[in-house]
């Protein structure tokens, strides 16, 4: 998984939940974040800016860590670059 | 002082029928009123279906210079309240007009109304916001405006809690009739929040389903807004009697409480504790309740932990229940009272509406839900639910 990406949406997470980038890893679970729904639905929103996406809801209801919700915007992003015109 | 409070009125207007008979018909016909959205552009929200008053005119109901004066929910209080009083064949006297009480709940208020002026100073550069705004967009113009029409001049008043505003209210006025303290009531609830701010803040929520509302279905994806609004007509049972007037039913029962948990996440120990509270209220036992209208909104947090709640009281021996929801939408400010004239409705005929396009049974919410079919039930009492964002509860206990 590319470092900025990683990077990018831990800090987003961070940014999101007021607490210290470095408390935010890619293993980091919901959990032990304290990370709850309402929590998860700021940080999509926050997400969905930083990248330029829509991520659906029935994608996000699964995501209870930090690396699933890594994965899940890799694959949207790719997704995304996948449907731009080549040049 | 203590009295018997009786229904004497019904109205109803809503996705499923803009009457109460409409209304009825639909619901005994298992027929879900959810359609695609045409209140909003195609394509600005991602969910695309809405159970809407489709087919609503405000010019079928009102005089043109009467129509700008009331926001669409507004609109909604008042013709549910005419047809609840017309049905109830109450003359307001100068008695009545003193001691009468109106109490009507809704969320947002005239967020519709509001929206249009936002959108004109914003995206249109407007300088000025249009003059009506305020009294329209009040969330007790709907109440104002029922006052005016029958020169009702008790208590008047309207209850903002959420999803659980018109089981507030409903409950709120039947205290006062029971008390006393007002000798009829008009109360119900009124929403029409198809406006595309408050729709881009549901879609924010992720917790509108984007096809249809399955309650209680394993396959369920969320809630489906809806709009319109319910009213009734209270008044002391010696009175109903001695007047020879049509009785819906009873309430017998209202309770409530706050969860104090999360502000969103539903608790099933708060929406028990207000449960056992209506019945608490009423002296009736828990085994006397044959039918619950759930709150059931058919999204993956409610549905389980309203079973667990109802679980929590009735053991193995739950009432058959079903969410409405599933018919006319979830109604937020209205749904409470769009519910207690299903539920009313239901033990008055001995038929009880079904939980619509349900699929598949989730071991999560193991109950019968009445699935996609009404079902023949002479049933004596009977729960309301409702349970609000901001962990408020609030339940009626209705009686045949």
């Amino acid at each position: 998984m590319p470092p900025e990406l990683v990077a990018c949406v831990t800090a987003v997470i961070a940014k999101t939940q007021h607490i210290p980038p470095e408390s935010v890893t890619i293993d980091s679970t919901f959990e032990e974040l304290k990370i709850d729904s309402l929590d998860g639905i700021n940080i999509l929103f926050a997400l969905e800016s930083e990248f330029d996406l829509d991520i659906p809801d029935d994608a996000a209801r699964k995501i209870r860590s930090v690396r699933e919700m890594c994965e899940g915007i890799e694959k949207l992003v790719a997704a995304k670059n996948a449907a731009l015109p080549q040049t | 002082m203590t009295r018997r409070v009786a229904v004497t009125g019904i109205g109803v207007i809503c996705a499923s029928g803009r009457t109460r008979d409409a209304f009825w018909n639909a619901l005994k016909a298992g027929e879900s009123a959810i359609r695609p959205m045409t209140l909003v552009p195609e394509g600005s929200v991602r969910f695309p279906n809405a159970a809407e008053a489709a087919g609503y005119r405000a010019e079928d109901y009102f005089e043109p210079k009467e129509a700008d004066l009331l926001d669409r929910f507004a609109q909604f209080a008042l013709i549910a309240a005419r047809e609840a009083v017309a049905d109830s064949g109450i003359v307001f006297d100068a008695a009545l007009k003193a001691t009468g009480a109106i109490v009507t709940g809704s969320c947002i208020g005239g967020k519709t109304t509001e929206d249009d002026g936002f959108r004109g100073l914003y995206a249109l550069n407007n300088t000025r916001f249009p003059p009506l705004s305020i009294p329209k967009a009040m969330a007790n113009a709907g109440a104002s405006r029922i006052s005016l029409e029958y020169g009702i001049t008790g208590p008047v008043y309207t209850i903002s809690t959420a999803c659980s505003s018109a089981n507030h209210a409903i409950g709120q006025a039947f205290w006062m009739v029971r008390s006393g303290s007002a000798e009829v009531a008009i109360a119900g609830g009124s929403e029409a929040p198809f406006s595309l701010g408050l729709l881009k803040a549901w879609e924010a929520m992720r917790v509108v389903s984007p096809d249809t509302c399955r309650p209680f279905s394993k396959d369920r994806r969320g809630l489906i807004l809806g709009e319109g609004a319910a009213m009734l007509v209270l008044e002391p049972m010696d009175r109903a009697i001695a007047r020879g007037a049509r009785i819906w039913g009873e309430i017998a029962g209202f309770g409530m409480s706050s969860d104090a948990h999360h502000i969103t996440q539903p608790s099933p120990v708060g929406a028990a504790r207000a449960m056992r509270a209506a019945l608490a209220d009423s002296g009736v036992a828990a085994e006397a309740v044959g039918y619950i209208n759930a709150h059931g909104t058919g999204t993956s947090a409610n549905d389980p932990a309203e079973v667990e709640a109802i679980r929590s009281i009735f053991g193995s021996c739950v009432p058959l229940l079903s969410s409405t929801k599933s018919m006319h939408g979830h109604a937020l400010g209205a749904a409470g009272a769009i519910e207690a004239a299903a539920t009313l409705l239901a033990l008055h005929d001995g038929i009880l509406p079904p939980t619509a396009n349900f699929t598949e049974p989730d071991p999560a919410c193991d109950v019968d839900v009445v699935a996609n079919v009404a079902r023949p039930a002479q049933i004596e009492y009977a729960l309301s639910n409702s349970f609000a964002f901001g962990g408020l509860n609030a339940v009626l206990l209705f009686r045949k």
